[in-house]
């Protein structure tokens, strides 16, 4: 279990790094918080002969309001959001979801660019982001583009990051007020991976759900939306009949993986059990 | 023995501070120059025929000192690797040597070696090895194993059949022919990967022109591996030492003689330098042995009272590729099915099978929790099959008070207790009656709540040197030396080995008490083969049963002596002599006392000493316990299952233990704390699985679940006392009750939960998803 070797280079910054990966090109990787790459490279499953840490780079680990959006610097940790009292009051989706990473040791190291980029279908972060519709700012040899949520997650494990890119900041439209949000995951143990899990976010008014977002984690090869859900949802009456009745739908065109932990039926099911359930959380008292 | 303070106190361990500081030393922290790296390059294939392997690119790699592979070393090996009695003198086994030659049997299997100027460079020309293989079909399935055309894995032994025997006591017949319920029923003992916290670890260094090797390993078991070193390298025994420095845990998976140790103290031979190999985790998942992997098929006869009249059932162990060194222990099960209950007839039958596996050997209990999960269930079959309480089948089967010592139906002589109590304590605990009634108004909702017995009975105390050596092929017996130095201080030499137990507090403790010493004052030293005699090291809870009294009777010999010595400076009759908190005085004269360190530095002058009397104060004991020592307990798990997700979530878990004295409460708490967790685990969580292609599916901590803190209920714990006669001390051993009571509550409780549907057994681990899958899928339909 040590990594094959490889050269390494930390930088101080964005330009500086996308320097490197240009001159060592595919034989190159980002280094971040290191907890997916770091493991990956330790079983051999990768091996780049060239290691460009950004984790030294300033100015790329904040959390701030912008005009209408949260913006997350790429190197925020799961322990700053999970703790950040913004994310708490605007994203308690995220705070909920950057809650359940993992342990303690990876959420002190662990980044949000690093898990977008790392695009694991049972990651936690992708799904809430494609959720929240975030939109990733990216910087490349050609200069800076913007991509958004739903043309960020391609395929397993595969970003629309191209290798010579660095993902810098990381954007999710702000809810209006009112709005909650949770993460709701199924593992055998605390810190495991998600078996199923279910991103929601819900605004109600007068009763009805004006906004709905639903997002599914290891229901496929990719994050998905439980476009049904929020279709059976959007603008109708949030009671436990309708509720009940959306959440049934939850595993709709999905296509979700077979291992020890579940079957993609026990995974269609649990799907339908975790949406329904955090749609009551969410619809509480309201 | 006198009023104690000092046997029996909650001693905080004094081993922790530099544990929990990390500034232990394992081996891995050994000093670091001069080493030479190994790397072991294992089977990737189940079964294969090995057609050649090419190590000239691997050799020119950078940093590269040597690579061997198995066909180069075999010569060297004067034995192959050790396997005991272990309870089956019938087996048939082949020889196991320590690297595989032309034929290997488990993906892990050793098959070369690369030595390197540093690990990395060693596992980077290991990349470079050319190994051709012919697979061979792999043979995983026990029963497939040993069905007729099964490939076989040892054409020697002619078939995968290691053994197939009877134990068997009492009139199973006549028990059949009375019973008025007769049960039948598959239960499973899934692999299990014992995943000690350091992998292990060997530093050898051998020196040439002395014939002299050295060796560091993370083993349990120090005194052992220097005889079988010895023994297989062709070693004299006085040039051998091994040293087990800071072990961090081992749950029975460092109890042999590994090839790993033979391997590196080889190599150091071969390229006269200090060789280093460190197991990594998953190396560690498939190198070290696993444990449990049984199929039990258990027939019951009982009366419609809930009297359990016989038993009868055949224990399916899978030993894996090859005889582990212990790796029939988990037999002893057979022997011990009874467990605390009055049967009229027992009649078993244990088959060995050899599969593409890795061996299989001791896992905390060894063969105990196997026992005690196979009764406990059968105890709650009967309960559900007859309607009679789960508690009063218990009850009505357990052997009483005033049948002590009674002789079990395998002629095994339980010391003491009054089981009843134990399970008495627990019930109230929980208010089980009351609980009952919750219970019954929590089904009427729909909710699935279980409450899970498990009244046990442990063997251990390893043991009894004629009961041992039949049994086991090796006489067992407690070792510690005591040593006075000319200031009064002392040092302790025991024979056990503990890895993380924690046994340097409480064998102080009883020196303390016995010698009013304080207690700072006794340094405890174990693990080391250069210091102080033959010991029988750390397993089986036996340590403190037996090397504990070792301790004791040592400290009592130096204190007679210490009399002695004090009646001749108090010039006074010895028998006036009182010795008293590390004080001789003459009876009535308290005032005028010589001191314990006064005394010892008479010792070291012999014109103090009375006439004849050897110089020193310094005495060496071997204890051979009579009889073994059996613990018991009752714990009780109250589980509810979610209907929509099959999760089980432990609400209560109560655990009262009698373990006879204990000399430190703190650290047998902290046994059955880690116990109970380890037993959880196997109920809930962990699972050694293999695919039909003999690849082990869980090989990393992502697939195998340990379980956590957060994973795991409060534990409420209480202890009765009820002292073993078979020791002066009166202690039994509590280092496996946890692990051998918990795997059977859980799952009685799970199984309870489930008893509206019709749910008589579950196969472990009870994950979400089975449960699930029974409460709504395979036809599991609500009475
Ligand atoms: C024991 C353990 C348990 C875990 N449990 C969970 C869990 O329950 N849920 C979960 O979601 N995750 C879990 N993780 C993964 C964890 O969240 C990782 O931290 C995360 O997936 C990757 O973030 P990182 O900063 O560590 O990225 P790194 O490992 O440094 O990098 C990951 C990948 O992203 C690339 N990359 C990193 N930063 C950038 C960037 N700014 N721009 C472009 N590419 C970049 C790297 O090149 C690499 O390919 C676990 C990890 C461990 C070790």
């Amino acid at each position: 279990m040590i990594p094959a070797s490889f050269d390494y280079i930390a930088v101080k910054t964005v330009p500086e790094a996308v320097a490197e990966l240009a001159k060592h090109g595919d034989e190159s990787k980002l280094l971040a918080g290191g907890h997916s790459l770091i493991p990956l490279m330790k079983l051999r499953l990768s091996t780049p002969s060239f290691v460009v840490d950004i984790g030294r780079v300033k100015d790329l680990n904040y959390i701030r309001r912008t005009d209408g959006h949260i913006a997350f610097g790429a190197l925020t940790t799961h322990h700053d959001i999970e703790f950040s009292d913004l994310v708490k009051e605007q994203l308690p989706l995220l705070a909920s979801a950057a809650s359940q990473i993992g342990d303690p040791q990876v959420r002190n190291r662990g980044t949000m660019g690093g898990a977008a980029a790392h695009a694991d279908p049972s990651g936690d972060y992708p799904t809430c982001l494609l959720t929240l519709d975030a939109e990733f700012d990216v910087v490349g040899p050609n200069g800076r583009r913007v991509i958004k949520a739903s043309d960020f997650f391609v395929g397993t494990f595969t970003s629309a990051l191209q290798p010579d890119e660095v993902l810098t900041e990381i954007r999710v439209p702000a809810p209006p007020a009112g709005t909650r949000g949770t993460y709701l995951k199924f593992s055998r143990r605390s810190q495991d991976w998600a078996i199923v899990a279910v991103a929601a976010q819900a605004t109600v008014k007068d009763r009805k759900f004006q906004e709905i977002r639903i997002g599914l984690t290891s229901m496929g090869g990719t994050p998905l939306r439980a476009s049904a859900v929020e279709a059976a949802l959007r603008g109708k009456s949030a009671d436990a009949d309708t509720i009940r009745k959306a959440a049934e739908k939850a595993a709709e065109g999905t296509d979700p993986p077979q291992d020890l932990n579940g079957s993609p039926d026990y995974r269609r099911h649990l799907a339908t059990v975790l949406t329904r359930r955090a749609l009551e959380q969410l619809t509480a008292g309201r | 023995m006198a009023i104690s303070t000092l046997i029996g106190a909650s001693i905080k361990r004094r081993e922790d501070p530099e544990l929990i500081t990390g500034t232990g030393g394992f081996v891995d922290d050994l000093p670091q120059t001069g080493l030479v790296h190994m790397y072991v390059v294992r089977s990737t294939e189940p079964h294969a025929r090995i057609l050649g392997i090419d190590t000239a690119r691997a050799r020119q790699a950078d940093g590269v000192l040597a690579v061997f592979t198995g066909k180069e070393l075999a010569s060297e090996f004067q034995s192959p690797l050790p396997v005991t009695v272990s309870f089956v003198p019938e087996k048939k086994y082949p020889p196991h040597y320590p690297i595989a030659t032309d034929r290997v049997r488990y993906v892990g299997e050793p098959v070369a070696i690369v030595l390197a100027q540093s690990r990395a460079a060693a596992e980077d020309a290991a990349e470079r090895l050319d190994i051709r293989y012919e697979s061979l079909p792999p043979v995983v399935d026990m029963e497939k194993a040993i069905a007729p055309g099964a490939p076989v894995l040892h054409d020697e032994l002619g078939s995968n059949l290691a053994y197939d025997v009877k134990r068997a006591g009492g009139d199973i017949e006549a028990a059949f022919r009375d019973a008025d319920v007769r049960i039948s029923q598959r239960i499973r003992q899934q692999r299990l990967i014992p995943v000690a916290v350091e992998p292990r670890g060997v530093v050898a260094d051998y020196k040439p022109f002395a014939n002299a090797l050295t060796v560091w390993s993370s083993t349990q078991i120090p005194h052992f591996v220097k005889v079988w070193l010895a023994v297989i390298l062709g070693i004299p025994e006085s040039q051998v030492r091994v040293v087990a420095p800071d072990v961090g845990g081992g749950f029975g998976s460092k109890i042999r003689v590994y090839p790993e140790e033979v391997l590196a103290a080889l190599a150091s031979r071969k390229l006269g330098r200090r060789v280093k190999w460190i197991e990594d985790r998953s190396e560690n998942m498939k190198a070290t042995h696993h444990g449990r992997a049984q199929i039990w098929d258990v027939e019951v006869a009982a009366r419609k009272d809930g009297t359990v009249l016989g038993v009868r059932a055949t224990q399916y162990l899978d030993l894996g590729a090859y005889c582990s060194q212990f790796g029939t222990f988990q037999a002893i099960a057979l022997l011990l099915i009874q467990g605390p209950y009055k049967l009229q007839a027992w009649d078993g039958r244990g088959i060995g099978v050899y599969t593409n596996k890795t061996p299989t050997d001791a896992y905390r209990g060894a063969g105990r929790p196997e026992a005690t999960y196979i009764i406990e269930r059968v105890m709650d079959l009967v309960a559900q099959a007859t309607g009679v309480d789960p508690a009063a089948v218990r009850r009505k089967n357990f052997i009483r008070q005033e049948e002590q010592p009674f002789t079990s139906l395998m002629g095994l002589t339980y010391d003491s207790g009054d089981y009843s109590t134990t399970l008495d304590k627990a019930l109230e605990m929980v208010s089980y009656q009351q609980l009952r009634k919750e219970q019954a108004e929590k089904r009427k909702q729909g909710k699935h709540v279980g409450i899970g017995l498990s009244t046990y009975l442990e063997i251990c105390g390893l043991g009894p040197s004629v009961a041992t050596t039949a049994a086991a092929g090796i006489g067992f017996w407690g070792m510690a030396v005591l040593n006075l130095h000319f200031t009064g201080k002392a040092t302790l030499v025991i024979g056990s080995s503990p890895h993380g137990q924690g046994h340097e507090t409480p064998f102080a403790q009883i020196v303390a008490e016995t010698l009013g010493l304080p207690l700072e004052d006794i340094d405890v030293v174990h693990g080391d083969t250069a210091i102080g005699p033959m010991g029988m090291d750390t397993y089986g809870s036996r340590s403190a049963s037996v090397d504990g009294t070792a301790v004791y009777l040592s400290a009592v010999k130096v204190r007679e002596k210490a009399r002695k010595i004090a009646a001749h400076l108090l010039e006074a009759a010895e028998e006036d002599v009182v010795y008293e908190n590390g004080k001789a005085y003459v009876k009535g004269s308290p005032t005028k006392a010589v001191t314990i360190q006064e005394i010892t530095g008479a010792a070291f002058q012999p014109h103090r000493l009375p006439a004849g009397m050897e110089g020193g104060l310094d005495e060496t004991t071997f204890f051979n316990p009579p009889n073994f020592v059996w613990p018991f307990g009752a714990h009780i798990a109250v589980v509810e299952i979610d209907d929509e997700t099959g999760r089980v979530q432990i609400q209560r878990y109560v655990a009262v233990d009698d373990c006879g004295t204990r000399l430190n409460p703190l650290i047998v708490d902290g046994q059955i704390h880690g116990g109970i967790a380890q037993g959880i685990g196997q109920a809930l969580f962990e699972d050694g699985v293999y695919g039909e292609d003999g690849q082990l599916k869980t090989g990393t901590l992502v697939d195998y679940l340990i379980p956590t803190a957060s994973d795991l209920p409060m534990f409420e714990t209480e202890s009765l006392v009820t002292p073993s006669p078979t020791n002066p001390l009166g202690v039994k051993g509590i280092g496996e009750a946890g692990t051998i009571a918990s795997t059977a509550a859980v799952m009685n409780a799970v199984a309870d939960a489930l008893s509206p549907f019709g749910v008589k057994d579950i196969d472990m681990p009870a994950s979400p998803q089975k449960l699930w899958h029974l409460m709504h899928k395979n036809g599991g339909s609500k009475r």
